[in-house]
């Protein structure tokens, strides 16, 4: 998909049903704006899994099942990169409640709580997690787009 | 996503396909599910077609492993994993605990 980057400002903004199947949808969009921005094929995939991730975790602990709210997803493409915010009307979260993930031990004591969350951090450049004014959730993700790319 | 098994004497081929994450995890989980009900503990995972996998395709694999691996009676082995999932899979430390191939065929024949 070619994209004029003497022009790249686009902003794709879709809510969402807070249920499973809307995470492939999510992750067309999200991929979508990914190459609008030009992100190179491993951030495009990075950035999806981070989004991927994100939703799971509003569907299955801010609201605590599904179809309880939307999910309302904005990319916004520029010249750096691409940013995704993800805004819930669900229970706060607290990112620092969630444990570090286990890396490292055998498989018999591998623990896997906590992954999702590492994926959010080590896919994007950077996160920020925050609270709407309606108490909901807001995260934005960002990506910056390679100088080699 | 889609998954088929294929048994043959000494292994099953488990393939999935398209996108594994909490809304298509479960079905992932069914299949091996039904293997691991029926006494098989050797699984070659072909990964090829596999497009998409999150944390929730990772718990899946784990949950397999441990099973499989208790008491030496087996393993599930991975083969042709895409590059852009190998390398979760390595961000999540996930390598020392599987053994991989290239392909399914030479995944098979090596069980």
């Amino acid at each position: 998909m070619p994209h004029d980057r003497s022009a790249r400002q686009i902003t794709l903004k879709q809510t969402f049903p807070g249920q499973l199947d809307s995470l492939a949808a999510i992750g067309d969009l999200v991929t979508e704006a990914a190459h609008a921005a030009d992100l190179d094929a491993r951030d495009v995939y990075g950035i999806q899994l981070a989004v991927d991730e994100a939703c799971s975790n509003i569907i299955q602990h801010a609201y605590n099942g599904e179809r309880q709210g939307p999910i309302e997803c904005i990319c916004q493409v520029s010249d750096k990169g691409l940013s995704v915010t993800i805004r819930d009307r669900g229970e706060p979260f607290d990112p620092s409640s969630v444990p570090e993930p286990d890396l490292e031990s055998d498989l018999e004591e591998r623990d896997i709580g906590g992954l999702g969350v590492y994926f959010i951090h080590q896919m994007t450049d950077e996160v920020h997690f925050d609270c709407t004014a309606e108490g909901g959730n807001e995260v934005t993700l960002i990506k910056r787009r390679r100088k080699d790319a | 996503m889609d998954v088929t098994t294929q048994e043959f004497k000494h292994c099953v081929l488990v393939e999935a396909s398209g996108r594994i994450d909490s809304q298509t995890a479960p079905r992932l989980q069914e299949a091996f599910d039904e293997l691991l009900e029926e006494d098989r503990y050797t699984i070659v995972f072909d990964m090829s077609e596999v497009e998409f996998l999150s944390s929730a395709g990772l718990r899946v694999m784990i949950g397999v492993q441990k099973t499989c691996k208790r008491w030496n009676r087996g393993e599930l082995i991975l083969a042709d994993v895409p590059e852009r999932i190998h390398e979760a899979l390595d961000l999540a430390g996930f390598i020392p605990l599987f053994t991989f191939y290239d392909t399914a065929i030479e995944a098979v024949g090596n069980c």
